[in-house]
């Protein structure tokens, strides 16, 4: 075991990747030489040449319209989107063309594309380097919504969703890039399924559910109040679509209680989701309403560090919201 | 290798099975027997040029919901096209989940494309630059309207297929009109061809009601993209002679002298004239040819009329790779 950043991860995935299967290549803005302007791809051009690692024109839609038509052909496209915040140009071809091919044509064509973009906020990135926007494509059938939240998770799912036949959304915590570390085991061929969730501490009090940056930050939530006495129960999503039920449902039977944490703002976020769920299939479980923690009904995250910090979810703010449903 | 010398009879029997069967989806459509049809007439002759040009079997295409030429030149059925039209069971595009003429034959390299307009072009290009890396000498055809070159997706998808010298052949059939639009509130160029010079690559215009010419354009076209040097733009000047689908009256933004003078230059009569006065084509065949297209419409039609529709639980199915049904 050794222990590496979240980046070092999804390097080391796509690096393995791209040695294991031919057909695989990465598309992307910067991605070449340079290695990405987070430097996912570093020392990967060098090694696999400009043919696997292609520095693509700056347009979005392409990026991601040429991967479906590669696709179609066979290959396995890794297009990465630089930041998460400039894939609505892309978002005509991952919804009328990548999540409904399978369905529009009987299953003759198939869409086994990766789509990698950087998101979240908590960097100083302001309105368009800080989106969450995970619950677009979450309601897109068709689509695997997929977001790690440590470089041993970073690694091993982005390897499944390379092996996928599906088109896969890759949503990557650039805030956690470089700050989150992890134990991953060296040598071997770590793929970590896409579907399931993670328990990630187990606890009777309450259960929060969190993907992501947030993820992170629950866990340093749970150890505060642990302290204080509250035993909170920690899923980490990391898959979103399909949604693993069965793990949010089994937690909330044994706990009564949830709190779902997401950056994203709260109106038609992935916590509502949840919440419709667990009022479907888990009312009688539940001692206390089903609580969101999630970002503000603004546009999107503001510059400035004061308004910033009151955008954004934190340990702080998770604690509070957990002492408060212990208490209810 | 130089391109062979055009198969006239069957650019001419091809474009003969299309307006014919084109024409008995408008009759279905008025018996209240179909819902909906979106027509190629008038685009025939580019249509059929460009496929024989290309190797069937070998090449990618990416087209639009006028080809239905391209597509019987390409070896759909016309009892997979008249499944289609009524959405019945089997019909191999999309399982009758698409609208009509929402092309697919996975047996044919055609990928299915979508309604929204111009999403076809970079699909295009990617499986160009599919090509580019796996090695080979296919190249890909993919066709569009006029108007349609105003979306972004197309700019990017030439843009992309030119800077990497990719093997697509960008076929734009201009037929003038995008539903009611003319094309002078399209775009400020006289012709789609001259977009081509500002994106770095050939520009060619060819007269679309010309089988032979649209030959000579997508095999030239071709012959440049299996050198390695890259697409083409080719601009087919098409004539769009119906409303722009069943759910149009084109009287409202049409004058009917234009569409008369449209009528007097119908492609697949001017071929039928060039044919027989080169004695390429006579009329006892013409009359045969007339015949067994019909006959194959006719049985086409009963069959697809007798077919069942799919069960609506297919509805759910296949939403992801895991769900297809095999067999
Ligand atoms: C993105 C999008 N916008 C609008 C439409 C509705 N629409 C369908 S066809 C069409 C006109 C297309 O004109 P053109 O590209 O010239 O092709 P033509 O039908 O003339 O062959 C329009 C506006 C659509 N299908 N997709
Ligand atoms: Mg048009």
């Amino acid at each position: 075991m050794g222990e590496i950043t979240l980046i070092e991860g999804l390097r080391q995935a796509m690096d393995e990747e791209l040695a294991r299967d031919d057909r695989v290549f990465i598309v992307g803005e910067d991605v070449g030489p340079r290695g990405g302007v987070f430097r996912a791809t570093l020392g990967l051009f060098d090694k696999y040449g400009p043919q696997r690692v292609i520095d693509s024109p700056l347009a979005e839609l392409s990026i991601v319209g040429v991967g479906i038509g590669a696709a179609l052909y066979g290959l396995r496209p890794i297009c990465e989107i630089q930041f998460a915040d400039f894939i609505h140009p892309a978002f005509n071809q991952i919804v009328s063309e990548a999540a409904k091919m399978c369905y529009r044509s009987n299953g003759e064509w198939t869409v086994p594309l990766v789509i990698r973009a950087p998101y979240g906020g908590g960097i100083g990135g302001g309105l368009y380097h800080s989106q969450s926007l995970e619950a677009f494509f979450t309601h897109v059938p068709g689509l695997k919504v997929v977001i790690p939240s440590n470089p041993h998770d970073a690694k091993g799912l982005l390897k499944a969703a390379v092996r996928d036949p599906n088109p896969v959304i890759f949503l990557e915590p650039k805030k956690g890039y470089r700050l989150i570390r992890g134990e991953v085991p060296e040598g071997g061929d770590l793929l970590v399924p896409i579907g399931p969730a993670q328990l990630s501490r187990p606890g009777a009090d309450l259960s929060v559910f969190a993907y992501g940056m947030m993820h992170h930050y629950v866990l340093q939530a749970a150890e505060i109040v642990a302290a204080e006495g509250i035993q909170a129960e920690v899923i980490d999503l990391r898959t979103l679509l399909p949604i693993d039920k069965a793990a949010i449902l089994s937690s909330v039977r044994k706990t009564g209680k949830a709190l779902i944490v997401h950056e994203d703002n709260r109106t038609g976020g992935y916590g509502a989701e949840i919440a419709a769920l667990l009022s479907d299939e888990a009312f009688t479980d539940l001692d206390a309403p089903v609580r969101r923690l999630a970002g503000p009904d603004v546009p999107a995250v503001p510059f400035s560090h004061p308004m910033q910090d009151w955008f954004m979810p934190n340990t702080e703010k998770i604690a509070a919201a957990i002492r408060e449903l212990a208490a209810y | 290798m130089p391109l062979p010398p055009p198969p006239l009879l069957d650019l001419y029997r091809l474009m003969l099975l299309a307006r014919r069967l084109d024409e008995r989806a408008w009759v279905l459509h008025r018996q209240g027997k179909i819902a909906f049809h979106i027509s190629g007439i008038g685009q025939e002759a580019a249509q059929v040029g460009a496929a024989f040009a290309l190797q069937r079997g070998k090449d990618w295409f990416a087209p639009y919901y006028r080809d239905l030429a391209l597509m019987l030149a390409l070896g759909l059925t016309p009892l997979e096209f008249v499944l289609g039209l009524m959405g019945k069971q089997g019909e191999p595009s999309s399982g009758a989940r698409q609208m009509p003429s929402h092309w697919s034959l996975r047996r044919a390299n055609v990928v299915s494309h979508s309604s929204p307009v111009a999403t076809q072009a970079p699909h295009a290009a990617g499986l160009g630059l599919a090509i580019r890396l796996r090695g080979g000498d296919a190249v890909v055809l993919t066709t569009i309207g006029e108007g349609s070159t105003s979306q972004g997706e197309w700019y990017e998808a030439v843009n992309w297929a030119a800077t990497h010298k990719l093997p697509v052949i960008f076929l734009v059939e201009n037929n003038v009109y995008a539903i009611s639009v003319r094309q002078n509130q399209q775009m400020a160029v006289e012709h789609v061809a001259e977009k081509a010079a500002g994106l770095g690559l050939p520009g060619v215009i060819v007269d679309g009601l010309d089988a032979v010419a649209s030959y000579r354009a997508v095999g030239e076209a071709a012959e440049r993209a299996r050198r390695g040097e890259g697409p083409t733009v080719i601009e087919a000047k098409v004539a769009r002679m119906t409303p722009h689908s069943s759910d149009d009256d084109d009287r409202s933004y049409r004058p009917r002298d234009e569409v008369e003078a449209m009528k007097a230059r119908d492609p697949l009569a001017l071929f039928r004239q060039r044919l027989l006065a080169e004695k390429v084509l006579s009329e006892a065949q013409d009359a045969g040819l007339q015949e067994e297209v019909k006959g194959v419409i006719e049985a086409a039609v009963a069959e697809a009329e007798a077919a069942p529709y799919p069960p609506a639980e297919d509805a759910a199915y296949p939403v992801y790779v895991e769900d297809v049904r095999r067999g």
